[in-house]
């Protein structure tokens, strides 16, 4: 069945799409929301280690379920493996109302001005596709500052002298440090570096009608019990939807987006929750579903001007998956650092994001999010046995006494790492299904060697007694951090969108995610994702005239 | 009557049954002893009365593969894997949602008990314990006579194991493990984890 004709179809009520639906629908567009996933509620996995959606060992939490989705994983050897949405090889971000804002860490980082003109700043690197942005930190800050203000964030960048000139402070103060963010602050200060306190889309005071946080140890991975975590499905989509423009439809699968003959996008066919086939036809059309799924949709949307996909006809939709190669050191310490206070990262130190002798980016460092139980199964010096009386020693012993410093590495964006569509494999609704196949960057072994290094110097040094190091590997990236797969460009040989995030070619069809990232920036990428969908919203808003886009 | 209500409700909430409708079937039970029904057991654990049947495994099947995950956590001054009652994690996640992995336990299992009575001449319950750890260990390395196992391989089905016990024993005690909240009093950590409970007032510590 087909619905009336709106203004604007939005797949995707992530950090993109709830803030794009929430710009046009207070603009005055009617706008139609489709969601694949539903509201998550805090009640349904409440502290749930094994039902967090950072070790999701029965199921994610906040989607997608194993039970409908598939992707498949090509190894580096060239086996392929069916893989499920909670299997790490998935590659999953989430699938519920606020996408990933709804069980993320936080951490609101703009990018620095080094990060939108990588390749001018540092040269071509071989083998890569690395290039500059078509816009710049300028362009992006006023848009920054929006999601900063109205999906809010906590921080103070008075100790952070490498950040981009910003106009206005943040909104909210910043957290303080925690015990093990304490000690090193200590450290770091002493060694002349700069840590401050982690700007976080957490509220640290009363903040837009919702309380301040109360520092659940089960924080990241999970939803937050009393909204003091902010995501968009707590800030702006309930202002979308008070406006009355704009009608949210939950589990709702996109299968195509409907172009016709004349290389216009009509509107969008997808499965609604009782797996009925529908249509919704639409003046523009804005995909934010994320790097893979986006991606995956423009592949199977096939049409008589694109016969390979959606603003494919260049081949370069899909390709580029970045992510963050996460790596760092972890020391073993006397003092019990351990504290009972959520979520855990609390100290950023952004000292080597740029201007490495020899190296191409970096990252920034900071220490980690609380490890529960299970996770912490896994934080082991090397060598140090998996099982038996060991294993448990190490726990009882260790669990409250371990200071670490992690951070993402800059990623170079590498061409054979890609999402495809599989040729056979389909989902529950009869669509074919991603397929993840290529490895990082070879150079990324090099900024993942050069920030591990630099993590364990600081870790040294704060008194821990035995310290290792978690180096980079070759990985296809991917996971909650991905990005790049239909990069904004000015020139449509080498990029899917044009700098306002619009698809070459089809003038009507928009995306606002991360598949729009050039590069990935050495932060976490969420707050760039927001300021991105905010700054392609403004373009349509200016460009519209009544019923048509320009 | 009452221990197979009680059951039943401990089933209903690994199946997915939101933790409220158990809050109200424990309700119900409670309302049960309350007006004299009979219903005198506790109701967060399995007590004093027999354990329940196995969802998955057959009794010779649990008897191993308790004694497997034992040696992955072994009792010492405090709980392990057994008193944790990880076997019961394993028997009714893969009769849910990790039912996936059936196979790989009926196969790995068997390959397990084979390579024990080939290697030791003894089914591994029956070895000391000492002499079971460096079984498990063979296994582990993938040093076990290969011709035993298929898929999964040894180091694949040792790797499976080993991960479920981490699950069933540190995992949250809904799901049919951590009894008694085992892993959390060995680490120190507050449970239940409730909210607003921390050291924190006004966005600073206290």
């Amino acid at each position: 069945m087909s619905f009336p004709k709106v203004n604007a179809v939005i797949v995707g009520a992530g950090a993109g799409g709830g803030i794009v639906a929430k710009e046009l629908a207070l603009a005055g567009l009617s706008v139609v929301l489709l969601e694949r996933g539903d509201w998550a509620r805090y009640d349904e996995h409440n502290d749930d280690e094994l039902q967090s959606q950072r070790t999701p060992a029965l199921g994610n939490p906040f989607g997608p379920d194993d039970r409908r989705h598939r992707r498949v994983f090509v190894y580096p050897n060239g086996s392929t493996r069916i893989v499920l949405p909670s299997e790490g090889a998935y590659s999953n971000n989430a699938g519920c109302i606020g996408g990933g804002t709804v069980s993320y860490g936080a951490m609101a980082w703009r990018f620095m001005p080094q990060d939108f003109r990588l390749r001018s700043t540092y040269g071509e690197v071989k083998d890569s596709t690395l290039e500059d942005w078509p816009i710049s930190y300028d362009d992006l800050e006023p848009f920054y500052e929006k999601a900063e203000y109205e999906i809010g964030v906590a921080g103070d960048y008075t100790n952070n002298p490498f950040c981009g000139p910003r106009k206005k402070p943040f909104p909210m103060p910043a957290f303080p440090y925690n015990k093990e963010g304490r000690r090193i602050v200590e450290t770091a200060t002493r060694m002349g570096l700069h840590p401050f306190p982690i700007p976080m889309l957490r509220n640290s005071v009363p903040y837009n009608g919702r309380p301040a946080c109360i520092h659940m140890r089960s924080c990241v991975g999970f939803a937050c019990p009393v909204n003091a975590k902010a995501g968009t499905h707590n800030t702006v989509l309930p202002i979308a939807l008070a406006t009355g423009n704009c009608q949210l439809r939950t589990g709702c699968v996109a299968a195509e987006i409907i172009v016709d003959d004349r290389g216009h996008a009509r509107g969008v066919r997808y499965f609604d929750s009782d797996n009925r086939a529908q249509e919704q036809p639409a003046d523009l059309v804005m995909i934010s579903a994320s790097a893979t799924e986006t991606a995956r949709l423009l592949l199977n949307s096939k049409s008589k001007l694109f016969p390979n996909g959606a603003g494919n006809n260049n081949d370069w939709v899909g390709h580029n998956l970045q992510g963050h190669c996460y790596v760092g050191a972890f020391g073993l310490i006397e003092e019990e650092v351990y504290e009972e206070a959520g979520p855990g990262a609390t100290v950023g130190i952004s000292d080597f994001n740029h201007g490495n002798p020899g190296l191409v980016g970096g990252g920034m460092l900071a220490n980690e999010f609380i490890d529960l139980p299970y996770r912490f199964c896994d934080v082991r010096p090397p060598g140090e046995p998996r099982w038996g009386k060991a294993h448990k020693d190490f726990q009882r012993r260790y669990y409250k006494h371990v200071v670490r410093l992690i951070g993402p590495v800059q990623e170079i964006p590498n061409f054979s790492a890609r999402v495809s569509v599989d040729p056979a494999v389909k989902d529950a609704w009869g669509i074919p299904v991603c397929r993840l196949s290529g490895t990082r960057h070879p150079y990324d072994l090099q900024g993942g060697e050069f920030l591990s290094k630099k993590a364990e110097a600081i870790i040294k040094e704060t008194g821990a007694t035995r310290v290792w190091r978690n180096g980079p590997s070759l990985w296809l990236s991917g996971g909650q951090h991905q990005a790049g797969t239909c990069r904004m460009g000015n020139d449509p040989k080498t990029s899917v969108t044009n700098r306002f995030g619009q698809v070459h070619q089809i003038d009507n069809l928009f995306i606002a995610d991360g598949s729009l990232h050039v590069t990935n920036g050495g932060f976490n990428p969420v707050l760039t994702i927001m300021a991105l969908a905010y700054w392609v919203s403004d373009y349509i808003k200016t460009g519209w005239k009544g019923s048509k886009f320009r | 009557m009452s221990q197979d209500l009680i059951v039943g409700i401990a089933g209903a909430n690994g199946d997915g049954v939101s933790r409220r409708t158990v809050l109200k079937l424990v309700a119900v039970v409670a309302l049960g002893a309350a007006v004299g029904v009979g219903a005198s057991a506790g109701i967060t654990h399995w007590g004093r009365t027999a354990p329940p049947p196995y969802r998955f495994f057959s009794e010779a099947e649990a008897k191993l593969l308790i004694a497997i995950c034992e040696q992955i956590i072994p009792r010492d001054d405090t709980s392990g894997a057994t008193d944790a009652g990880v076997i019961y994690y394993i028997d009714r996640q893969i009769s849910g949602p990790l039912a996936r992995h059936q196979q790989s336990y009926r196969l790995g299992l068997a390959s397990f008990r084979k390579t024990c009575l080939q290697v030791y001449k003894t089914p591994f319950e029956e070895l000391a314990f000492e002499q079971q750890t460096d079984a498990l260990r063979l296994i582990e390395e993938g040093n076990a006579p290969n011709d035993l196992w298929g898929d999964p391989s040894q180091k694949a089905f040792f790797d499976l194991v080993l991960d479920h016990t981490r699950q069933g024993f540190y995992g949250s005690p809904r799901h049919g493990g951590n009894r008694d909240y085992a892993s959390y009093r060995m680490l120190g950590l507050a449970y239940p984890n409730l909210i607003g409970q921390n050291r924190y007032a006004n966005g600073r510590p206290i």
